[in-house]
């Protein structure tokens, strides 16, 4: 059953990225099924993750393909929240290839398919796994609008006569919006952060180079929201940090498997 | 019934014969209601751009002539200038007009709601009615499906509409006004209309800057002012006729430290220039100028021209449905007599049987069954000839196998 909701998964996603590099040469009906694509996709992601937890009676997320298959719920879910609107779409053409990108390395992962329970107890896993995939999901679709904002952005200085044909979101609006994800991001990474770090003391164990770019990670975003809200850091300078970050992000997610779900 | 159209646009005539026969609206719907009469209907579309009697009527011969009449009537000059169109051509012409594909500016919005107007003040019967309501349709399909209309196309437009890829929405946006001449008051408009707040307007004589600030709002001040004002604005908008720059690249970054990152859009409509160029180079500052602008209106209105393409096909799917309904009007009242006669022979029949109340409702309903069957084929059948323009030669030969002809 999980199997067979993987496919209709995938082909929704793969719709909607084709979709959406249509819409920018025609903008319009393309735009919309690439929306429809987006919706339906998750809503089939999400009753293969419902599948997966029923048949696993836990949290079967903890091996790499299968974080990587949350991971993409998290990142689409999150789109959704802006990606329905019209002027978001251009995030589309960044996310959506993403997603599909990851989904199918999670199934090559085995991620997709029946899950085991893992030797942690479940409320662990949703705590400590669950919370950071959600902050990294927030940091990639805030990575992802930084992005957007720095392309929108060098339009603009290069005054392409384009801009207003091929028109993205506002760069304050852009600015804002990667803000706010960031801000309900990191707490929810500092929260998975204190929990893995609680057990760490409570079972014993090492803190290896994964844990200690996690929490440059943190700093990253923390010296973000700070410098934001103290010295005003706005536009191209907030843009880049927030891609730093994201580089980090990146390395913690592909170091995963070297160390958290090596044994 | 036919329909006619007679009338002006700026293709053919320009704006001084225009202007003599533009109507507003009042007069549009007297001149409606003075064409029409009878069983025929009259429309009067006037913008500024075109004069368009639409007429319906059994003769259109007589119709054009009535409609050419009150044109001159207008005046006198306008014959080498007026159009003709009959039917499918009125209409598909109508459908383009409504579309925006007929305007000096293609996609231009203004047209629909002027078309929608006409209809609303014109003495319509059931032709017209249905050729404006589709006309109104054509054009709002035209706009959603394509994007026709999406773009600015004037200068003024074009600098609210970069304000707002920088800010979003408007709402509540401060602009700082450099300059009272009359270049800049259509982009003040322009910015106010997409609700942004005209903060002050600096002006070298003080007198013009307060008759602006009555009108849009904000506080007048001289031109030494400027730099302090910086530091509050969101949009600068200038254009005064000073021979050199207004505000240096030196001024606008020392407000920038007081504006905690807060991105700062400039627009210069002055030639000479009026902001020094070097401003664009600094962090969160974007100054477009009028070669600059003049670059988007034309990247946008080639943008629209060829979304006019898509829109055509559009148009064209629209008007073919209307010469499909207006034909099908030539086989309605055969359709409407032979179902008559199938009624009547019928009852007839049912009234000489002699049957009891339970089955009389069974025959009835049994033989009305039968009769939609049967004549549903032909119904359809005559209708599509009728789409296919041989729609009065199958009226005329089902009047002739039925005995109709009396019924005409």
């Amino acid at each position: 059953m999980a199997e067979l909701l993987f496919w209709p998964a995938l082909l929704a996603y793969g719709e909607a990225a084709v979709a959406y590099l249509n819409d920018v040469r025609h903008p319009g009906l393309a735009g919309r099924l690439a929306t429809w694509g987006v919706r339906v996709g998750w809503l089939v992601q999400t009753a293969l993750l419902a599948v997966q937890a029923a048949r696993a009676d836990g949290f079967p997320w903890s091996t790499w393909g299968g974080s990587l298959n949350l991971f993409v719920w998290l990142v689409v879910g999150a789109y959704l929240i802006w990606g329905c609107q019209p002027r978001y779409r251009l995030l589309g053409l960044a996310v959506l290839p993403l997603a599909v990108v990851l989904f199918i390395l999670a199934r090559v992962g085995g991620g997709t398919g029946v899950g085991v329970r893992s030797h942690y107890s479940n409320l662990f896993l949703v705590l400590h796994v669950g919370l950071v995939l959600a902050a990294f999901a927030g940091f990639t679709l805030a990575a992802a609008l930084s992005a957007l904002y720095l392309w929108q952005e060098r339009r603009l200085k290069r005054r392409e006569s384009s801009i207003l044909r091929l028109r993205a979101p506002a760069l304050s609006r852009l600015d804002e919006v990667a803000a706010r994800t960031i801000a309900i991001a990191l707490p929810a990474l500092t929260l998975g952060i204190a929990v893995g770090i609680a057990r760490l003391r409570d079972r014993g164990g090492g803190f290896d180079a994964l844990m200690a770019v996690t929490v440059v990670t943190w700093s990253i975003y923390s010296g973000y929201l700070a410098l934001r809200h103290f010295a005003g850091w706005r536009g191209r300078r907030a843009a880049y940090l927030v891609l730093a970050g994201f580089v980090l992000v990146v390395v913690v997610r592909l170091g995963l498997p070297v160390t958290h779900f090596a044994t | 019934m036919s329909i006619v159209l007679v009338g002006i646009s700026h293709h053919q005539a320009p704006v001084e014969l225009r202007e003599r026969a533009a109507l507003d609206r009042q007069r549009a719907a007297e001149l409606a209601g003075a064409l029409a009469g009878g069983r025929s209907e009259a429309v009067v579309l006037s913008t500024c751009n075109r004069t368009e009697l639409y007429l319906a009527d059994e003769s259109a011969e007589a119709a054009e002539e009535k409609a050419e009449v009150a044109l001159l009537a207008l005046e006198s000059k306008l014959g080498p200038a007026l159009y003709r169109l009959r039917d499918e051509d009125a209409a598909l012409h109508l459908f383009r007009v409504a579309a925006g594909l007929d305007s000096m500016i293609p996609g231009e919005g203004e047209i629909l709601g002027q078309v929608r107007a006409a209809h609303e003040s014109g003495a319509t019967g059931p032709l017209l009615d249905r050729l404006f309501r589709q006309a109104v349709q054509a054009g709002r399909k035209a706009r959603t499906q394509t994007a026709i209309g999406e773009s600015p196309a004037s200068v003024s437009s074009a600098a609210a509409a970069l304000a707002e890829q920088v800010f979003g929405d408007l709402e509540g946006r401060s602009v700082l006004v450099v300059g009272a001449g009359k270049v800049g008051e259509l982009a003040i408009r322009n910015l106010v209309s997409r609700g942004a707040t005209i903060a002050s307007v600096a002006n070298r004589t003080g007198q013009r800057a307060e008759e602006l600030t009555e009108r849009f709002g904000g506080e007048a001040l001289p031109l030494e002012r400027i730099e302090e004002e910086l530091v509050r604005a969101d949009v600068v908008l200038s254009s005064t006729s000073a021979p050199g720059w207004i505000l240096t690249r030196e001024q606008v970054e020392h407000a920038l430290h007081a504006r905690k990152g807060r991105p700062l859009f400039l627009i210069d409509l002055a030639v000479p220039r009026d902001l020094d160029p070097a401003i664009h180079e600094l962090e969160g500052c974007y100054l477009y100028d009028i070669d600059d602008l003049e670059a988007v209106v034309a990247e946008t209105l080639a943008g629209r021209r060829r979304e006019a393409a898509r829109a055509e096909t559009i148009v064209a799917e629209e008007a073919d449905r209307f010469r499909a309904w207006q034909a099908s009007l030539d086989v309605v009242p055969a359709i409407t007599s032979l179902r008559a006669r199938a009624e009547q022979i019928r009852d007839a029949e049912l009234s000489r049987a002699k049957l009891n109340d339970a089955e009389r409702r069974a025959a009835e309903s049994v033989t009305a069954a039968v009769l939609n069957k049967l004549l549903h084929l032909p119904t359809i059948r005559m209708k599509q000839a009728a789409a296919a323009a041989d729609g009065v030669i199958y009226a005329d030969a089902v009047r002739h196998l039925f005995g109709l002809e009396d019924e005409r």
